[in-house]
């Protein structure tokens, strides 16, 4: 067994719109965040891994120069909402595999004002008809067979988990956006902190039935990085940095195993529960360990369908545990106190490094107003659609 | 009038209905063109008919779309006898009172438009079966 990695330091930025700010500036922000956390400098570092979707590429690169161009290997990753996940895990396993003893992941995105994020964008009408791609489509196929509009896509995700068991009403899953956004208002980085009523969310406009505005992931600006540091190298290290390193118990990257529907719809279930059961077998504890969850609320309708999926209650019983009041801050399992992406907000590729933040930043009763007591382990979980799903468990220092 | 279905696996005529390509070997079903089966990688298909029938396993009601797409809509994933096919349900008032998990619907043909050559393009969708 290769030897543990801790983190060392973390930091996120404030998540909502950056008018001034760009994608380098969002992200330095972030790295040099982690490293002071970290009490550590760029020349320490051995390898970067670098997430950034919606920008030109090479963003790994132009960091470096505007944090330290130190010639250390540089990954630069995408993997669709999993990418700051996956960023984390190129520097998590470079010092697993021992290339190095420190590591830096940094995960970035400009989105606010993005609007809808869709599958595809219709093509002009007219001419003759020319069958194109691997369905032959005539047309563009958005809206007309079916829809490619992420709002919608997750909507059946959370539907078809409602076929499946029953139970899972539009007013069920406006609860759970209720709790999420009730969550966020003592989180001074969210970017909305607002407490809706059920019936505030039930008759915002609606996107795409059961998800009304409130119930989706808020696009918006924020970055987020982490130095991830051996065991070995740490125990070098101040008691102080010692003390509030925070263990990496368990990191975990899926893809999507085949399954009957998954050509129709994306399966976010299956390979999450794989991560899931892998991520508990790693870190050697179970669900009933969890002192709190951050888990990819993207819409109101994914957070249900993830409940079970990362085993927080009973094959089929995700409905009754959300009805038990669970997953609320003063629950069984608390689940995004944070507020979730539908508060937070959801910067992309920032997303999977930002819920290791806050996992680590409760573990290390650093977290203020929304301090869940006496933290010890928490999971963080993300899913890009394609689909990716990133899972870590992080553990309190012993210290 | 000259017609094209608006995919190659929507079958038209008398009888229209809906192929896939089938994995000889592990039996999964394909709507598009694959170099080898995701189930089980091996590279034979044959074509197959999808049931005509089924139950609405999913849906949405999609308000808000990218430009140029009609709203609101019901897209939904229908269960054909075993096959998800994914569709929008038409011919139905796009609301949760009459689009329900589990109803009952069947295959139908959807006018998508005409070219200049006078080409009528044909899509599919699913309607309340009863
Ligand atoms: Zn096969």
């Amino acid at each position: 067994m290769a030897e543990n990695v801790w983190i060392l330091g973390i930091h996120m930025t404030n998540f909502g719109k950056h008018r001034d700010k760009d994608i380098l500036d969002l992200g330095s922000e972030a790295a040099i965040g982690a490293l002071q956390d970290a009490g550590v400098g760029i020349k320490d570092i051995g390898v970067l891994g670098a997430g950034n979707l919606m920008g030109r590429g090479g963003f790994g690169q132009l960091l470096q120069k505007q944090i330290g161009q130190t010639g250390i290997p540089v990954y630069n990753v995408t993997n669709a909402c999993a990418t700051g996940a996956t960023a984390l895990r190129v520097a998590i396993m470079a010092v697993k595999a021992g290339e190095t003893d420190m590591g830096l992941a940094v995960g970035v995105e400009k989105l606010a004002g993005a609007g809808l994020l869709s599958g595809n964008v219709r093509a002009a009408e007219g001419g003759h008809w020319v069958r194109d791609g691997r369905y032959g489509a005539v047309a563009p196929l958005d809206g007309r067979v079916g829809t490619e509009t992420m709002p919608g896509v997750f909507a059946q995700i959370g539907m078809e988990y409602g076929h499946r068991y029953g139970g899972a009403d539009f007013e069920l899953f406006a609860g759970i956006s209720e709790k999420n956004h009730a969550h966020s208002t003592l989180n001074p980085k969210a970017a909305y902190q607002k407490r809706f009523t059920l019936d505030e969310i039930m008759n915002d406009m609606m996107i795409a039935y059961p998800n009304t505005r409130p119930m989706c992931s808020a696009n918006c600006d924020g970055a987020a990085a982490a130095v991830v540091v051996s065991e070995a190298k740490l125990r070098t290290l101040s008691l102080e940095q010692q003390r509030r390193a925070v263990k990496i118990s368990a990191s975990v990257l899926t893809s999507d195993p085949y399954q009957e529907a998954c050509q129709v719809l994306p399966d976010v279930n299956t390979l999450t529960r794989q991560a899931a059961a892998t991520a508990y077998e790693q870190a050697g504890i179970g669900p009933e360990d969890l002192d709190l969850v951050e888990l990819h609320d993207c819409f109101a309708t994914a957070e249900l369908v993830h409940y079970d999926n990362l085993s927080l209650c009973e094959p089929g019983g995700a409905v009754d545990f959300f009805k038990s009041g669970a997953p609320w801050r003063d629950g069984r399992t608390p689940v995004n106190v944070s507020g979730g992406l539908q508060s937070k907000g959801h910067p992309i590729s920032a997303t999977g490094i930002a819920n290791i933040w806050e996992i680590a930043t409760h573990l290390r009763g650093e977290a203020g107003e929304r301090q869940i007591a006496d933290a010890k382990v928490g999971m963080a979980h993300v899913i890009g659609l394609g689909s990716a799903c990133g899972v870590h468990v992080l553990e309190k220092s012993a210290l | 009038m000259d017609r094209i279905p608006l995919v190659d696996y929507l079958v038209l005529g008398d009888d229209p209905h809906l192929v896939a390509n089938e994995c000889t070997s592990c039996g999964a079903r394909y709507f598009d063109r694959r170099s080898a089966c995701a189930s089980c990688g091996l590279q034979d298909f044959r074509t197959v008919e999808i049931a005509g029938t089924g139950t609405l396993r999913s849906f949405t009601i999609v308000h808000f779309a990218a430009e140029g797409v009609e709203v609101p809509f019901v897209a939904g994933l229908v269960d054909c006898d075993g096959t998800s096919v994914r569709g929008n349900v038409v011919n139905v008032p796009p609301d949760p009172e009459h689009v329900t998990l589990g109803m009952k619907v069947r295959l139908t043909t959807v006018p998508v438009g005409t070219d200049e050559a006078g080409v009528e393009a044909v899509g599919y969708g699913f309607e309340p079966a009863s």
